[in-house]
């Protein structure tokens, strides 16, 4: 078994209330903050551990905190980001409703290192159980004195605010999600200036994800150093990842970074293996934005040796032949499943997700979704294939957000990995669009 | 007649929630609170009618445009009547992976709709929604606030049964 950081009285009747959550020693990094630490001490141990941020980018957390623009008289603000609308990813959502105090615990360490008076959570709005949970958690540790004026008789003062969003991928982007929280369509803003400089209300604003968060107790209570002894290299601590797709044990897992991949998938104290009677063809490790892997490239990189569970194991070998973490949303896909057919339904979604402000995004995404709706029902062509692959190198690096990338990497990686299947789409439309039709890729590890 | 007053205003425990949402920003950024209150709106509602939204729009002191152009963009919102229950399906990959599209067919035959329609007796809307961070537990569905995961055939038959009663 492995170290838990996060996860490690998850299993304790009634967690979820304050009670329960102190007697595990839930809120003593409040009161060891508040008590006796300066701000910057705080932020100085986040440094330390070398925690990167756990929403996909993966930015070393005391990196960004530290850059937080500090003017007279300017409110600050924290932003906790749980709008978890990446497909594939569902670790925010159980950890939020599973554990509340924990982001609650975080939540205030975190603002109090960044003097932030009013902090918030964003949740996607389809969570509204999980918001109620959250507001409810809030009630009861106001009521003991961890939140609101003059926690603990120090002088500081912190509210929380749980915002629910409307239903859009978009507005995970950190930027869209401050217009959001201002009321506003979830448009990105062109960057400069950073949320840094001048994020929500106009003011200087940290924007962390919900598991970013929840590792400050820990790094509070047992300090920087401790932390960054956990994990692999510059990939430090532990990460929760969603597994979802053809395994035998679908679920939350938090691991510490550096577990190799197949004992991440065979073992029993994980996945447990693909299940029955069928095996490995591919993995999306990251999340549905990052490129897709065929088997044989996600258990060993090109050079032979293991793939780990770790921002730079799983990039080895960069979009050629590697993939990224991104936000741990680990997709597992047998032989059964179509890639082509996968392919187009993330482009689809990725193209009904569009804020349609730049035209690369919003017509490019269209464009590809149309193709691969074409090809996947067998009326494409063998100039299809290339021509989604220009349209993906069209997109990518051209637009105001992210969102163009993510939409172009699992097309353009689909095709360099399984081009064959796309072929054999175009070349035998009858057979290929048979219910149940399955494609045996040559490179498969039976 | 009803009072048309009466049907869009907020409940009186409702309009109190209102205005402790409303109170939770800073002052000059009440803007903040629209998508609350659209969703406090449709909770009452079932759905958020131009009416309705411009009773919002005169609570927040902002124009009825700036609630329009919020409303349509974020897709929560029904913007026209709905069934008693909406059924909001989750279509994107993981889903299918585990075997999503199959029981979405089976779903659709069972109250003999497609996407964005209502059952003639009005009981459910469907609707197709994209992933709802419950992939591990795929496939799913949601109804307003319920999630309804792990499903097949079988449970969605339960489902529906226990719904129509
Ligand atoms: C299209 C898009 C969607 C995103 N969705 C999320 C999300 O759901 N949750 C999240 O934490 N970060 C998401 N991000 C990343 C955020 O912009 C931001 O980098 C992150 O919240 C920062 O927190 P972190 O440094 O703690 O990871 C998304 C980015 C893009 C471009
Ligand atoms: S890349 Fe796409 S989602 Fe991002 S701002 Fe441009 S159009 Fe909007
Ligand atoms: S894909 Fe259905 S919940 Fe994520």
């Amino acid at each position: 078994m492995g170290l838990k950081i996060l996860t490690e009285h998850i299993d304790k009747p009634g967690i979820e209330t304050f009670e329960v959550y102190r007697k595990h020693g839930g809120y003593t990094a409040v009161e060891k903050a508040l008590k006796k630490m300066a701000p910057d001490e705080v932020v100085e141990e986040v440094k330390k551990s070398g925690v990167r941020g756990r929403g996909g980018a993966g930015f070393p957390m005391g990196m960004k905190w530290s850059f937080l623009a500090k003017p007279e008289g300017v409110p600050r603000y924290l932003v906790c980001n749980g709008d978890e609308s990446e497909p594939g990813t569902f670790k925010d959502h159980f950890l939020m409703k599973t554990i509340p105090h924990l982001l609650i615990e975080g939540m205030i360490v975190s603002s109090y290192a960044l003097g932030a008076h009013k902090s918030f959570i964003y949740v996607r709005g389809e969570l509204m159980y999980v918001i109620r949970i959250l507001e409810k958690a809030i009630a009861e540790a106001k009521a003991a004195g961890f939140l609101g004026k003059n926690i603990l008789g120090t002088g500081y003062d912190l509210e929380l605010v749980v915002q629910p969003g409307g239903g859009a991928y978009i507005c995970g982007e950190e930027t869209a999600l401050l217009e959001s929280l201002e009321g506003k369509r979830g448009n990105p803003r062109n960057k400069p200036p950073f949320p840094a400089v001048k994020g929500l209300y106009e003011s200087p604003t940290v924007v962390n994800n919900v598991e970013s968060i929840a590792n400050t107790p820990w790094i509070v209570n047992n300090g920087g150093d401790a932390y960054a002894a956990i994990g692999i290299g510059r990939s430090t601590g532990t990460k929760l990842i969603s597994a979802s797709g053809n395994v035998k044990n679908p679920g939350v897992y938090e691991i510490v970074l550096g577990v190799p991949v197949e004992e991440f998938i065979y073992s029993d104290e994980y996945l447990g293996g693909i299940r029955d009677g069928h095996y490995l063809k591919a993995v999306v490790a990251g999340g549905s934005s990052v490129p897709i892997l065929p088997a044989h490239l996600i258990l060993k990189t090109a050079n032979g040796e293991n793939r780990l569970m770790s921002y730079e194991s799983l990039s080895d070998g960069g979009f050629a032949t590697g993939t990224m973490l991104g936000s741990g949303g680990f997709i597992v896909m047998d032989e059964t499943v179509s890639v082509v057919r996968n392919t187009w339904n993330f482009s689809r979604f990725y193209h009904h997700e569009s804020c349609g402000q730049c035209s690369p995004c919003r017509e490019g995404t269209g464009w590809m979704e149309k193709v691969l709706e074409r090809i996947v029902h067998g009326h494409g062509n063998e100039r299809d294939i290339d021509l989604l692959v220009d349209v993906a190198k069209r997109i990518e690096g051209n637009t105001i957000c992210p969102l163009g990338d993510a939409a172009a990497w699992p097309v353009g990686s689909a095709i360099r990995h399984f081009r064959d299947e796309f072929e054999w789409y175009v070349r035998h439309p009858e057979e290929a669009t048979k219910k149940g039709a399955v494609y045996m890729p040559q490179n498969v590890l039976v | 007649m009803l009072n048309t007053r009466e049907m869009i205003a907020f409940t009186e425990d409702r309009l109190a929630r209102a205005q402790e949402i409303i109170a939770q920003y800073p002052e000059g950024r009440q803007k903040s609170a629209l998508l609350p209150l659209l969703h406090l709106a449709q909770e009452q509602h079932g759905w958020v009618s131009a009416k309705v939204m411009d009773y919002i729009a005169d609570m927040l002191g902002i124009q009825p445009v700036e609630v329009y152009e919020v409303a349509t963009f974020y897709t929560m919102f029904h913007l026209e009547p709905v069934g008693k229950h909406v059924i909001e399906y989750c279509r994107t990959g993981p889903c299918c992976v585990v075997g999503g599209e199959g029981v979405y067919d089976h779903l659709k035959e069972r109250l003999g709709v497609s996407a964005n329609q209502t059952t003639s007796d009005g009981m459910f809307t469907l609707k197709e929604v994209e992933c709802l961070a419950a992939c591990g537990w795929g496939p799913c569905f949601q109804i307003r606030e319920k999630f309804y995961m792990h499903l097949d055939n079988t449970k969605v038959d339960q489902i529906i049964d226990e719904l129509s009663k």
